[in-house]
């Protein structure tokens, strides 16, 4: 899923400052699995807002909504005319959900509440880690199922760098080396030959690398007389 | 001006190599400025006591002056440079442009080399870039000079550049078993020569050195082991526990704690002068030793902004004078 966090209080506030009415927007799915963006954290926003500006001496509306899915149109659509009676929409979306407010209500203003921090997993109760950088062309088969793009620090193709040390990253001892990782679940599984290969250099254009990304699948694409 | 070194041709590291020389080289931080009277008042120190000199690259992933300029002022000063190169700073493209250069300014020998993260450095919130691995930038530079082409397949005008394509190598990282397997992927991209990290403990070398001779390794690439002196008690304990990848056993650290011993603390200058000359003799006890490991085909002295210690280290490992290069 995609992971967030909430931006500092005072950023938020400052960014509302020259609001009088502001819809907080809730996220029904990954923000609301990871406790950033679902119906609490758009509810405890809104009363940390209203009582702080309250005591700023310049009350301001802030009401609530959140929806399924910031991600797709059919979800956020409803929102239009509600969104008419506010100055500014703050989405407490990933970046995704941002931009599909701001897309498809060109007119209003839009802040985020969040950022945006990664696609990754929760892997203990509050805990969550980087998995995937979507560079568009897995090598997980070769890797053990670990992946060296994601994990390691140097995104190293074929092997630890010099700095790895008792299991840990170079950059810190919270952070896990990647290729200990791989070289453990390589070996477990019979496969260290495998990791002897040379892998030549990566092809990164299939990466943000390539520029902004777009995928078009003719296979479901609608006929002629469905499309809008 | 002419280059100290021919056109088209190999370097002193590469026909010493060749020659089955036991070589030295040392190393050169650049300044952290442009003035070149910084690095040119450091030549004497090296001159005619080793082969090469590294030069290193946003060491520590602090910016200094670039490797390949500062490889360039000691080719005017009769120096030969080994130019560090990173994968931490830029892409393929940046890298192939910069070895151009670097060879047209008579550059012949490249330490290729992942870099450390910038997360260490004046910098840390900088991008990195890590296009290529380090064995991906062994890959391309040997290519570069067998085949005359760039990463992409297109030909060199000129022809391939004479690089002398080094690696480094750390035989204390983590996963040790993978290590020798690493250096043998390092020779397998088309590695000449191998520069290790610091050795300190002498028996796991030995053990990584087994490993690189069954592999036949040491029949492919000249390896470098890396030595320095140590500066004091206090240098010893951060390379024992600061430095990652590094293993400073306690013999060193409690040699050096035993060199000032009576020395009193108030006098600085005698404790400096006694961890020093200690550090010198150690540093030439570990080069006697690692000498006659098989499978070792020269020393690496890193100095760290010590360079006068590299005299006495050499002559004291009765490694002078050095061979003549033609």
């Amino acid at each position: 899923m995609i992971v967030a966090e909430p931006k500092p209080f005072a950023e938020i506030k400052a960014m509302v400052d020259q609001a009088g009415r502001v819809l907080v927007i809730g996220c029904g799915t990954c923000v609301t699995v990871c406790f950033a963006g679902g119906t609490k954290q758009v509810a405890a926003l809104a009363s940390a807002l209203r009582m702080a500006t309250r005591l700023g001496g310049k009350e301001k509306v802030i009401d609530e909504a959140v929806v399924e899915r910031q991600c797709e149109w059919e979800y956020i659509d409803p929102l239009g005319a509600r969104l008419d009676n506010y100055d500014l929409a703050l989405s407490l979306g990933c970046g995704v959900g941002v931009q599909a407010l701001a897309e498809r209500f060109p007119a209003k203003r839009i802040a985020p509440g969040l950022n945006t921090s990664f696609m990754g997993l929760p892997v203990k109760q509050g805990e969550w880690e980087e998995r995937c950088q979507a560079c568009g062309n897995c090598v997980l088969d070769k890797t053990g199922g670990i992946c060296p793009i994601a994990r390691c620090s140097k995104q190293l193709l074929n092997g630890p760098c010099g700095g790895s040390q008792g299991g840990r990253c170079e950059i810190g001892h919270d952070v896990p080396c990647a290729w200990q990782l791989i070289w453990d679940r390589m070996n477990a599984l019979g496969l260290r030959t495998e990791l002897m290969e040379v892998e030549p250099a990566k092809d990164w254009s299939s990466s943000r690398d390539g520029g902004p990304r777009r995928i078009v699948r003719d296979d479901l694409q609608l006929p002629e007389e469905y499309r809008d | 001006m002419t280059s100290p070194f021919p056109n088209t041709g190999p370097g002193n590291l590469e026909r010493l190599i060749r020659a089955g020389e036991f070589v030295v080289t040392g190393e050169l931080g650049p300044p952290k400025g442009w003035l070149r009277g910084e690095i040119e008042h450091k030549v004497a120190l090296v001159r005619g006591v080793v082969d090469a000199v590294n030069v290193t690259d946003n060491q520590t992933a602090v910016v200094r002056m670039s490797s390949i300029a500062a490889g360039r002022i000691l080719i005017e000063q009769g120096i030969e440079p080994v130019v560090q190169m990173t994968c931490r700073d830029r892409n393929r493209l940046g890298m192939q442009s910069d070895l151009m250069g670097a060879a047209a300014l008579g550059v012949r020998n490249v330490l290729c080399l992942s870099g450390d993260h910038q997360s260490f450095g004046n910098h840390p919130t900088a991008k990195n870039v890590f296009d290529l691995d380090s064995i991906q930038l062994v890959q391309m530079v040997a290519r570069m000079r067998r085949d005359g082409v760039f990463q992409c397949g297109e030909e060199i005008a000129g022809g391939g550049p004479p690089f002398w394509v080094g690696a480094a190598a750390n035989p204390f990282g983590d996963p040790f078993e993978f290590r020798p397997y690493r250096l043998a992927k390092k020779v397998a991209a088309g590695a000449n020569f191998i520069q290790t990290q610091f050795i300190y403990d002498i028996p796991r070398f030995r053990k990584f050195m087994e490993a690189v001779v069954d592999m036949g390794l040491h029949e492919k690439v000249a390896l470098l082991a890396g030595v320095g002196p140590l500066k004091s008690s206090g240098m010893a304990k951060y390379m024992r526990d600061k430095v990652p990848g590094m293993i400073v056993p306690e013999y060193y650290v409690a040699e050096m704690d035993r060199a000032v011993s009576g020395v009193p603390k108030e006098d600085k200058s005698a404790r400096a002068e006694a961890w020093k000359r200690r550090g010198i003799e150690l540093c030439i006890e570990q080069i006697r030793e690692i000498r006659g490991i098989p499978g070792v085909a020269g020393v690496h002295i890193m100095t760290v902004e010590w360079e006068a210690a590299l005299r006495p280290v050499v002559e004291g490992a009765g490694l002078l004078p050095r061979p003549s290069a033609s």
